[in-house]
């Protein structure tokens, strides 16, 4: 995969987008990816239920990142697209649709209401955009508690999922988790790897730079706004084929905002790999604490906090700095040749 | 006659708005952040001004006197703690680091005080509930006169103090550039502090206004953020005055929808906020830079 720059360089640099780790990396990503897929098979479905929302966790997680660390955009309002996805997939089913279609179709519907919000909420920009989004979101709980036909603010359960036994719903409820969760992140790696994806590290590092280089920076927002209202959507649909019961409160709490920024501070603000690993800590971090109810609140906000001051781009910088790896080639790298070896590459006609 | 009784409730609703928006007015204006933790804030006044009017049985307007100086404080060390150093690390981590925080305050005044409802409108005694009978259906509440006159007081103060004192002006000149600011001898971050302190001194009053109006617990916070972020943003971030003009105006939204159904209230309050937002106008408000 190296590529120089041009056939005959007169500059002793290369251009690298893959190294052995990412080599390893991705393809180490794409062994569990495939070998994830068999996890029912062997398991009991309670630990594939607990997998099941690991993943919809990393799901979220990786399209906060997408729009905090790449855009630049720090929505509190992301409960907007995970509630809209649950209930989507409640209305759907309501009439009559199979409840793993509805669940795709509200995923779909959550990325057409993001193309509408989109009209409001991306005028706005830092701070504005933050609380406008939450303010979005607090609206659309409003309308849907208003709705009886949805259960108002008692909340509702998903029927149709009962004609399957325990055992397959748990497992088909896994497949279409990990379906989405490939699918979202092949979305983003290829995104990042194209030339949008360097349009987009301009933006996180710059805004007003990156517009002025010529990066369009409205059009590349409103590409990952309306793909984050995608990835919520399908894990607010998954949420709930997970839980079978939704509230408005729950579902469009703000709490998902504070649990999405602790996992993408804690992992790694603007990397790939770094709400991967912020999804995974956060839900170990849950599993053993959730019961010590405010402290453990009080907790993840300390830790969020303690992050953004000491350790803005997370614990992956800390692997990264150290050892310059990358598990997805998304980047790019220079390196400098040894004079001998470009000498002699000069020599030969390029393929 | 129900309409109108409904507007002139608006108003006074709009003159706690305005206090509650006042001071994340302030902060957006001089350090161009918006304080995630201002609701929360609040509620801490709220919570000190109940702990000191029940332990020491006075009423709770004098329960405020010494609350205030220790929210200045509070938000004095907020500044210098966690501020700070976020403003330093980019326009986005200020957003992060005022998330955490609410939710540390909100947790933190679960543990020690419960998720009960309190109110102080009992502890006030005659003027929560009393109110001047204009017409049968029409009536004018002592407390939403006392609260709007509050803000216009407050608001009144603000402004005096930005425009024609020394403080004030190395307030503009800090908003305007911090580095010019500092090489004529105004240091950012001192101003930024004295700022932030006052900003959550005005949040207390607020809170402990709301607590008089109606009713507070841990979780009220977020719910008077978003209002007073609504009320500075319909307003057009900017003037003090504007402050004002948008806590009125989300005030009435609420009451007149309120009065066709109680349900209706707060919705109609964000659909409005929408509206403008959504108008040839919003779009100035969102992009123009904001001046102190």
């Amino acid at each position: 995969m190296t590529t120089p720059t041009s056939p005959v360089s007169p500059t002793p640099w290369v251009v690298r987008r893959s190294s052995l780790a990412s080599r390893i990396g991705s393809g180490a990503l794409i062994v569990i990816g495939l070998a994830l897929f068999g996890v029912p098979q062997v398991f009991g479905p309670n630990i594939v239920q607990q997998l099941t929302s690991l993943l919809i966790f990393l799901i979220l997680a990786v399209m906060w990142n997408a729009l905090a660390g790449y855009a630049g955009l720090v929505s509190v309002g992301q409960q907007a697209f995970i509630g809209f996805g649950a209930y989507g997939t409640i209305f759907m089913t309501q009439q009559g649709i199979q409840p793993y279609l509805a669940m795709i179709f509200a995923a779909i519907a959550s990325a057409a209401l993001a193309v509408v919000l989109s009209l409001f909420v991306l005028r706005l920009r830092g701070g504005r955009f933050a609380v406008g989004t939450w303010v979005v979101a607090e609206t659309i709980a409003l309308l849907i508690s208003l709705d009886q036909a949805m259960g108002g603010g008692t909340g509702t359960s998903l029927r149709g999922l009962n004609a399957y036994p325990r055992q397959v719903r748990i497992a088909y409820t896994y497949w279409l988790t990990l379906g989405f969760t490939v699918l979202l992140l092949l979305i983003l790696f290829l995104l990042l790897r194209n030339r949008a994806g360097v349009g987009l590290q301009a933006i996180r590092d710059d805004e007003e730079a990156a517009a002025s280089l010529g990066v369009r920076v409205g059009r590349l927002k409103f590409v990952l706004f309306v793909l984050a209202g995608f990835g919520c959507g399908a894990a607010g649909a998954l949420t709930l084929a997970n839980t079978l019961f939704i509230q408005p409160q729950s579902i469009f709490g703000v709490q998902w905002s504070a649990y999405l920024i602790f996992m993408v501070l804690v992992g790694g603000l603007g990397t790939f790999e770094g709400p991967i690993i912020g999804a995974i800590l956060f839900f170990v971090i849950q599993h053993q604490f959730a019961d010590l109810g405010a402290w453990y609140l009080i907790g993840l906000g300390l830790i969020a906090v303690a992050f953004a001051l000491f350790l803005p781009r997370g614990l992956w910088s800390l692997i990264n700095d150290r050892l310059h790896i990358r598990l997805l080639p998304v980047g790019y790298h220079l390196l400098r040749r040894s004079p001998d070896a470009s000498a002699s590459d000069r020599g030969k006609p390029n393929p | 006659m129900n309409w109108i009784n409904a507007i002139v409730q608006g108003v006074f609703l709009g003159g706690l708005y305005a206090l509650f928006a006042c001071g994340l007015s302030l902060m957006f204006g001089v350090m161009r952040i918006i304080n995630l933790a201002h609701g929360d804030l609040a509620v801490i006044g709220a919570f000190g001004v109940w702990v000191v009017a029940t332990q020491a049985h006075l009423s709770p307007f004098i329960a405020l006197l010494p609350v205030l100086p220790v929210m200045l404080l509070l938000g004095y060390l907020l500044h210098r703690t966690v501020l700070a150093r976020s403003l330093r690390s980019g326009p986005l981590t200020p957003l992060l680091t005022t998330f955490g925080v609410s939710i540390v305050i909100q947790n933190a005044l679960l543990q020690i005080f419960s998720p009960d409802v309190h109110s102080l409108g009992s502890l006030t005694g005659s003027i929560s509930t009393s109110s001047w009978r204009v017409t049968s259906e029409l009536s004018v509440p002592y407390l939403g006169v006392l609260i709007l006159a509050v803000a216009v007081l407050l608001l009144g103060s603000l402004q005096f103090t930005l425009q024609y004192t020394g403080f004030g002006r190395e307030m503009r000149a800090t908003a305007q550039d911090p580095e010019a600011a500092a090489l004529v001898g105004v240091p950012a971050s001192s101003v930024y502090a004295r700022a932030t302190a006052i900003a959550v001194a005005t949040a207390a009053l607020a809170g402990a206004f709301l607590a008089i109006h109606s009713t507070f617990d841990p979780s009220s916070g977020p719910t008077q953020l978003i209002f007073a972020f609504e009320a500075v943003v319909i307003g057009g971030l900017g003037s003090l005055w504007g402050t004002l003009l948008g806590g009125i105006v989300l005030g009435i939204a609420q009451t007149i929808g309120a009065t066709v159904d109680p349900q209706y209230s707060i919705l109609t309050g964000h659909l409005v906020f929408l509206v403008i937002l959504a108008s040839p106008r919003g779009r100035f408000v969102a992009t123009r830079s904001a001046k102190a």
